[in-house]
């Protein structure tokens, strides 16, 4: 098949017709931040961290929606970028315990990855703190469901309904108050939920994880 | 017959007429609060049945639009507004004024079902903020004082018509 040939960070790359801006870069070793992005699916677009800049083009756009397109120029870098990415996350950390120690993603979180790559503090005051406080799901003997720690990346119910066909989980309610949650805010092990664990291994933070403590 | 019973017997009523498709889901969700004032969780579970989707889906939907409430509706439902006027009146305290005097939530309705509490934005007579719709009577320049004025009257009718049945009863 036909490659189309970008550049990206000034790095001449050659991709599939139809790839993502995002997954090429990646693919090329050019680290873009990125939450709700899976490779092949349907852009979720829901994190807006992943934004470049595309030359021609007059405001920055995710990396995760954009075909890669002949000739065209990225830059993965940039004051407007930036501050756009940096913006996207110190709002999401505004609502994001920062418990780290205790969290079961301390240190293969990617909330910690993305913190440290754009230089963010963790721990970053600008916006007020706005913490959850909802109750932990651990009523199912492999997964642990902590509503607190979400992103809303959306690739667990990506995992449960597109990948397993089964759907014990999706979101529930809307806006700053969207939440991940099995139906009628059930505990987990009252639905069909199976346990196959494939949704604590598509979660990017520790708001689903693998039950160790019932499972050894 | 349960009262779970019922609702699916009267879910199912409703479901009968209407076609599989999953784009239905929102007004058949319509017609089941019609019925019933509320989105019973049997309701929610046949209608996902139905439509062969995954109950989480159908909760999903149903909690992200406002129109859609989980618990019956009281018998008397007090709507307590927070448009632009309301909210600079002092709306917020009229509703935590409410939820202390009844002693519940916003969405919520007393356990003996006598009152629902609900937040509205803007009921429209925005010179009389801060507003509160109790059933069809509009209440303007609500206080926390005024508010258990409400609810005592409400009390004193209560009071009245036990009275009258008991008169009745006993004549």
């Amino acid at each position: 098949m036909e490659k189309i040939k970008l550049t990206i960070d000034g790095v001449p790359i050659r991709a599939k017709q139809g790839e993502k801006v995002l997954f090429a870069a990646l693919d090329a070793g050019i680290y873009i931040p990125n939450l709700c992005a899976i490779s092949g699916v349907r852009p979720h677009a829901g994190c807006r961290l992943c934004f470049v800049e595309i030359e021609g083009r007059p405001q920055p756009v995710t990396a995760c929606t954009e075909e890669v397109a002949e000739g065209a120029i990225v830059h993965t870098d940039g004051p407007r970028i930036r501050r756009l990415q940096r913006t996207a996350l110190e709002l999401l950390l505004a609502s994001h315990p920062i418990e780290c120690k205790t969290c079961p993603a301390n240190k293969h979180c990617e909330l910690q990855n993305i913190a440290s790559f754009l230089k963010v503090n963790l721990n970053t005051k600008r916006f007020r703190k706005k913490l959850r406080d909802l109750p932990v799901d651990d009523s199912h003997p492999d997964i642990i469901l902590d509503p607190n720690m979400c992103v809303v990346c959306s690739k667990c119910i990506w995992a449960c309904v597109e990948q397993r066909g089964i759907g014990a989980l999706n979101y529930a309610f809307r806006g700053d108050r969207t939440i991940i949650s099995a139906f009628g805010g059930d505990r987990l092990v009252d639905t069909r939920c199976d346990g196959c664990g494939l949704c604590a291994e598509v979660c990017p933070v520790g708001a689903i994880s693998k039950n160790v403590k019932k499972s050894t | 017959m349960t009262e779970e019973e019922e609702i699916k017997k009267q879910t199912l009523e409703i479901l009968e007429s209407r076609s599989r498709e999953r784009g239905k889901l929102i007004p058949i969700l319509q017609d089941i609060q019609a019925k019933f004032g509320y989105l019973p969780r049997e309701a929610m579970l046949e209608t996902a049945n139905f439509l062969d989707i995954p109950e989480s889906e159908v909760y999903s939907v149903a909690t992200f639009y406002n129109q859609f409430r989980f618990v019956p509706p009281g018998k008397h439902q007090v709507k307590a507004c927070l448009g632009t006027a309301c909210q600079i009146k002092g709306g917020r305290i009229i509703i935590e004024a409410w939820q202390r005097e009844l002693g519940i939530k916003v969405g919520e309705t007393t356990t003996d079902r006598e009152f629902g509490l609900e937040r509205v934005a803007c009921v429209g007579c925005c010179a009389m903020a801060p507003v509160t719709v109790v059933d069809e009577q509009v209440e303007g320049k609500v206080s926390p004082t005024r508010v258990k004025g409400i609810l005592l009257a409400f009390d004193l009718a209560k009071q009245k018509t036990s009275k009258k049945v008991k008169k009745a009863k006993s004549s």
